[in-house]
């Protein structure tokens, strides 16, 4: 098939960027979306000019690398990551705009490439346990009930793609934060720092420059992980909490 | 912009959600508040003593424990403080949200949000306008003077005839308002206030503030509207 690509263009970070529009041919509905970049790069390399800078990585949908702001939403029209969305989505003479994540916190550094370790940081104010390492403990010595287990597993699921900052109208990180808060509050071994965990992440987060969530709910409905609003709920359950601690 | 430093000493005080917080308790502070304000202005299908009387005893109540009109200021004291919070917190996330995306998409589509959601910000200046004029009117007699002052229930009946019809319109869109923010707002403060932590109190939620949103701003619309069509006179 056919397409028309509007492509956000940017030499690097302090360089001033535009739209540009490319015509693309010979794409198969096979392709992955990644693979008809690479097919477009192809072509800009014979030539001569520079192709589109774009994330990537794994390209199996697990690493939270790839990105792209796609006709308007966060990983393009399917739920999943922009990895595992295929060109039978689109249509032959389908016009695709093509625009990073747009996030003051997550700064552009090349065409369609942001910096995301905000959220390196947001983990490292808090996003971890501690335990002494050696050798592995006894399995059945830390019962974890059947619920909360799965709970925890099922947010654990989250990448750190950036989709749900990507997609939210104020560009706040709380269904990110609400994972992981929610992922470690569940399970045993997070509970000795579970309330500073809580006010530390936070304070990260909004000292990024993050905005306030308004629970609209895009960030969920453009999760690849389908993380549950309801870990934004409980990140400010947490929070309140950790208030009346007096954290 | 993003700064590549780790923060200390953070406090839950200090956060964004502490802001949504005084948001959702100040919102839920208001919602009590219309919902006596509502019950008082279904009195006008009681006929003219009933909500006259009512009206008065506002004034009254408590005496000689309270002073006259002592309740009255109490509500308006709290009222006014909430106000003050309230849009203390939302003027400053809505900035906060403003800078954490100073380069807007070329194409953006909104896959979930409502209608009213959307609708929060601007609708709630649109009802702290419409409270100003609320006041003029009907508090202070500044707007549209007419009706014996002496009777609350006149000024009510007069101020709604079908000759103006403007001031019913305005109360009628700033019903349509409010709805739209209790619809979200109802939602929103459940989810501020960590009461929504699986999908089907989720669901509960959203339905409570339906619910809200519809009995609020359609039992504060009645008057009006049978003013208008001369129901009541």
């Amino acid at each position: 098939m056919k397409l028309t690509l509007n492509i956000w263009r940017q030499a690097n970070q302090q360089a001033q960027g535009a739209m540009r529009t490319y015509e693309l041919d010979g794409v198969s509905e096979d392709m992955s979306f990644l693979e008809m970049l690479d097919h477009l790069n192809e072509q800009l390399n014979e030539k001569g000019e520079d192709p589109v800078a774009f994330d990537h990585d794994c390209r199996e949908g697990i690493c939270g690398m790839c990105s792209l702001m796609i006709n308007g939403q966060a990983h393009g029209p399917e739920v999943t990551t922009t990895c595992q969305l295929h060109m039978r989505s689109f249509k032959d003479g389908d016009t695709i705009t093509i625009e990073p994540w747009r996030a003051d916190p997550f700064p552009v550094l090349k065409d369609l490439v942001v910096d995301r370790s905000a959220f390196d940081r947001i983990i490292q104010s808090g996003g971890y346990i501690s335990v002494n390492t050696g050798s592995a403990p006894e399995a059945n010595n830390l019962p974890v009930a059947k619920e909360k287990a799965d709970r925890a597993f099922d947010v654990a699921t989250c990448i750190g793609c950036g989709a749900c900052v990507a997609a939210c109208p104020n560009g706040s990180a709380s269904l990110f934060l609400g994972a992981k808060i929610t992922h470690l509050g569940e399970l045993p071994q997070g509970q000795p720092e579970r309330w500073t965990r809580v006010v530390d992440m936070v304070a990260q987060h909004d000292h990024e420059g993050f905005g306030g969530c308004t629970n609209i709910g895009e960030c969920t409905a453009a999760c690849p992980k389908e993380i549950p609003l309801d870990v934004i709920s409980q990140l400010n359950k947490d929070l309140r909490t950790a208030m009346r601690h007096g954290l | 912009m993003a700064t590549p430093t780790l923060i200390k000493g953070g406090r839950s005080t200090r956060s964004t959600i502490a802001l949504k917080l005084l948001m959702a308790v100040t919102g839920l502070v208001f919602i009590g508040y219309v919902l006596l304000h509502m019950y008082g202005n279904l009195k006008v299908f009681a006929g003219q003593d009933a909500f006259d009387t009512y009206a008065h005893h506002l004034r009254t109540f408590g005496e000689p424990m309270l002073p006259h009109k002592g309740l009255l200021w109490i509500i308006r004291v709290v009222l006014l403080l909430s106000i003050i919070g309230h849009a203390y917190a939302a003027f400053t996330l809505w900035a906060r949200a403003n800078s954490a995306r100073t380069s807007k998409y070329v194409v953006k589509k909104a896959v979930a949000a409502t209608l009213s959601s959307k609708m929060m910000r601007w609708g709630g200046v649109a009802l702290l306008l419409f409270v100003v004029f609320h006041l003029l009117h009907l508090t202070t007699h500044t707007i549209n003077v007419n009706g014996d002052p002496e009777s609350p229930y006149d000024r009510v009946v007069s101020s709604f005839q079908p000759e103006q019809w403007w001031v019913a319109a305005i109360y009628l869109l700033a019903m349509v308002a409010l709805a739209m923010h209790l619809r979200h707002g109802v939602w929103s403060a459940c989810q501020t206030l960590g009461l929504t932590n699986n999908a089907r109190s989720r669901m509960r939620a959203n339905s409570v503030a339906v619910f809200v949103a519809v009995l609020v701003a359609g039992g504060f619309a009645l008057v009006p509207l049978s003013i208008l069509f001369g129901i009541v006179d």
